[in-house]
């Protein structure tokens, strides 16, 4: 056991804290991300190897060699200082890397420079009203027409599709293939004549969804990644970068911390929520979980770097635990604040921001998307520990 | 960086779990849970491996190791819910007379298997009806209930002030009986002390509060071990039993269940790591962490101890398959050194946030 990072990442950590006592000034609000200031920000973190860095200097990026701690105290000096650590979203964390293992050197050039900046921003067509857990069964066909693909179809749960420019997205290119088999990753703008997008409002009053419609789009066919019939392999890689990434530990331990503010100041006949044995128990029941998921990412980090160790049953089982368990903490925030508790939007009681209700309904969400709990408990079952998968029906 | 176990660590897992797996198979803990046969031959053979001597220092003729080897250790037992003195005479009592350096004569006979120190904390902990001692003049009087190891030699009591004692088991006015628990494979007694001569081990709260992290920390991992052979035992039953034609283990309601095990157990075993290593390496932490691998190990433990038991079907219940040697060593893991809801709010004492 040894949690230190070693001396030579020291040198390291310095320099990001001179970067952003230098800097942080400049860190700009989470709503104005996307406006002009977010992308100084952005290219200022780009330029200093603090986004990106790993992606090469031809495509925009910082082109470091890989290294894993270096990353990690990034992400823990940024968080410290409280400072946004630059773009997100599905173009970031789920393209960028598919075209890097399989794009061609031609859509390395053309996608990833403005995708990292922001001036390019994507979408995720996978889903389908008839194709969710069994995602593999999308019938949104492509058709080669000429030297076109001819899209019809529907996706669903497409976030972002109304800011996005451009979209990657899952259609069946060979319909005589095995289901697996018969799908092709392509890539295209959403201003091309044919998609039509409806907002999808959730329940927490938001629309952070969309359906998307698509009557014969068409695309040119080199704007496809890997090969024709490929597309179910390149989704699966990029799904793998999802799912750990939904539910990260140190946003539950700040949540943790918030709860524990608001059980110091919130009373009740005048004693604080804190003082009350019923709740504190429960505050300290949710702290042993998110102490336990801490460490298990620990072991995750020290997995990745030490190759020997053994962790795939750790790492299973993160999607489950962590979305679940931040549920069960918006929840508990609820509960401390009683009818307060119950405030929404332009309510003057609201606490966080209304976040804690927010976040409750949003959470649930990510249990459902992104693979649900079901599927997760499949996966841990089938693949975790090996037990035999449910037979096929029979088809009549 | 590296979170996990060291190479020597996992050799010494694997000798003990290879001891075990020969020496204390299931057939002997039956034997020792009907009192046909005591621990002794199980307990000599971890003394040849080092067991006893494994926190003591070099310097004291000890291994020399730490609480996360310590606690690997314990790890093994609960998997194989092995009878054996392990937490006071390996542990707890070590611990004292090394921190407190009383008794440390001790230590030798107690490394040799010669000498087992049993532990009674109850009263320092949460004192219950019809328990209460006090000490006078050097003298003990009053009755300690559940203490560990009917077999000790002498036991380290403490008192509500969490002052440590030491008393022989020879000694004049010293008596006790068994009491019987739902958990056979391992004893504990109640002690009535009759004016009996009490040697000072600590009146530093500090020792008391140290010996007992440490105890919490053993529990918990005794509870990780047993709980993940529970999980063993019913993902091998749901792979091999069939209905309805089908293995149970293809049916979503079962694999599930064997999911929703592994999913909450396999976050404790990175908590008991890191309460192990804490104990010795991080102390502004260290405290906390126990309490929260010793509650938290005890929920998820429960949780584990009943569901596997339910994948089992009727089988479960049984004695032939013998699961409920686990199930009872997970339930009294739980409520011995302190039950989750005292542990929790000693937590939250501990962060300041009690007023």
């Amino acid at each position: 056991m040894d949690l230190s990072y070693g001396s030579e990442y020291s040198d390291f950590r310095e320099e990001v804290r001179g970067f952003i006592a230098a800097h942080q000034d400049k860190s700009p609000s989470q709503a104005s991300m996307r406006g002009a200031e977010g992308l100084a920000w952005q290219k200022l973190l780009l330029d200093n190897g603090y986004h990106s860095r790993t992606v090469p200097k031809a495509y925009g990026g910082f082109g470091a060699e890989p290294d894993i701690l270096k990353s990690r105290i990034i992400s823990e000096e940024f968080s410290a200082a409280q400072l946004s650590t630059g773009l997100g979203g599905q173009g970031i964390s789920m393209l960028t890397p598919v075209l890097l293992e399989m794009g061609t050197e031609a859509q390395k050039l053309q996608f990833i420079k403005p995708t990292i900046m922001g001036e390019m921003i994507w979408c995720q067509g996978y889903s389908e009203p008839g194709a969710g857990s069994d995602l593999a069964s999308l019938t949104t066909k492509a058709e080669l027409d000429g030297d076109d693909w001819v899209i019809n179809g529907q996706k669903i749960w497409t976030s972002t599709a109304q800011l996005a420019d451009w979209i990657f997205c899952l259609v069946r290119t060979e319909p005589d293939a095995p289901k697996h088999q018969g799908i092709s990753f392509l890539l295209f703008s959403m201003d091309t004549p044919g998609i039509e997008i409806r907002p999808l409002v959730d329940m927490t009053g938001d629309a952070n969804f969309n359906e998307v419609f698509f009557t014969d789009v068409r695309v040119p066919k080199d704007q496809i990644v890997g090969r024709r019939g490929q597309g179910w392999q390149v989704a699966n890689a990029i799904l793998g970068h999802e799912r750990g990434s939904l539910a990260p530990p140190d946003a539950a331990e700040n949540r943790l911390k918030g709860i524990i503010k608001l059980m110091e100041t919130e009373t009740i006949d005048g004693h604080r929520v804190m003082d009350s044995p019923v709740f504190r128990d429960r505050l300290m029941k949710l702290q042993g979980q998110v102490l336990a998921m801490r460490f298990n990412d620990m072991r995750l980090l020290s997995a990745r770097i030490n190759k020997g160790q053994d962790a795939q049953l750790a790492g299973m089982i993160v999607k489950l635990q962590g979305t679940e368990l931040r549920h069960e903490l918006e929840g508990f925030a609820i509960d401390v604040l009683g009818e307060i508790g119950l405030a929404y939007e332009d309510n003057p009681y609201l606490r966080g921001n209304g976040s804690w209700q927010y976040q409750y309904m949003y959470f649930l969400g990510l249990i459902i998307g992104g693979g649900t709990s079901q599927i997760q408990k499949n996966i841990i079952g089938e693949r975790g520990l090996d037990l035999p998968r449910e037979p096929k029906v029979a088809k009549a | 960086m590296e979170f996990g176990l060291s190479s020597e660590q996992t050799l010494l897992q694997d000798t003990v779990n290879r001891f075990l797996d020969e020496q204390a198979p299931l057939a002997t803990v039956r034997q020792i849970a009907a009192a046909e046969i005591d621990d002794g031959a199980i307990w000599k053979g971890l003394v040849e491996l080092g067991i006893p001597a494994l926190l003591v220092p070099e310097h004291l003729g000890g291994v020399g190791l730490g609480s996360l080897d310590a606690a690997i250790v314990a790890e093994s037992l609960g998997y194989h819910a092995t009878p054996a003195p392990f937490l006071g005479t390996a542990v707890m009592a070590p611990l004292a007379f090394i921190q407190s350096g009383q008794q440390e004569a001790l230590l030798g006979p107690m490394a040799q298997g010669d000498y087992r120190v049993g532990i009674a904390f109850g009263e320092a902990i949460g004192a219950r009806n019809d328990a209460g001692t006090t000490v006078s003049s050097g003298k003990l009087t009053g009755k300690a209930i559940f203490a560990l190891d009917a077999a000790a030699d002498g036991y380290l009591v403490a008192t509500r002030e969490k002052h440590l004692y030491f008393v022989e088991a020879t000694a004049k006015g010293f008596s006790r009986r068994l009491l019987t628990t739902v958990d056979k494979t391992r004893t504990t007694v109640e002690l009535v002390f009759d004016g009996v001569v009490a040697d000072l081990v600590s009146q530093d709260p500090g020792v008391f509060d140290r010996v007992l992290d440490a105890g919490r920390v053993m529990q918990a991992a005794d509870t990780l071990g047993a709980a993940q052979y529970a999980l063993d035992q019913a993902v091998d039953y749901a792979k091999q039993r069939k209905q309805f034609e089908r293995v149970i283990g293809s049916f979503q309601a079962v694999k599930h269940m064997c999911a929703e095990m592994a999913a909450s157990l396999e976050p404790c075993r990175s908590l008991v790591w890191y309460a192990g290593h804490a104990l010795d390496h991080i102390p502004e932490e260290s405290r906390v962490t126990a309490c929260h691998a010793k509650a938290h190990l005890a929920e998820v433990g429960r949780f584990v101890a009943k569901t596997a038991t339910e994948v089992h079907g009727g089988m479960g219940f049984t004695d032939l398959v013998g699961l409920h040697y686990w199930f009872k060593r997970i339930g009294a893991n739980r409520q011995l050194l302190g039950s989750p809801e005292l542990v929790r709010e000693e937590a939250a004492r501990l962060q300041g946030m009690v007023a």
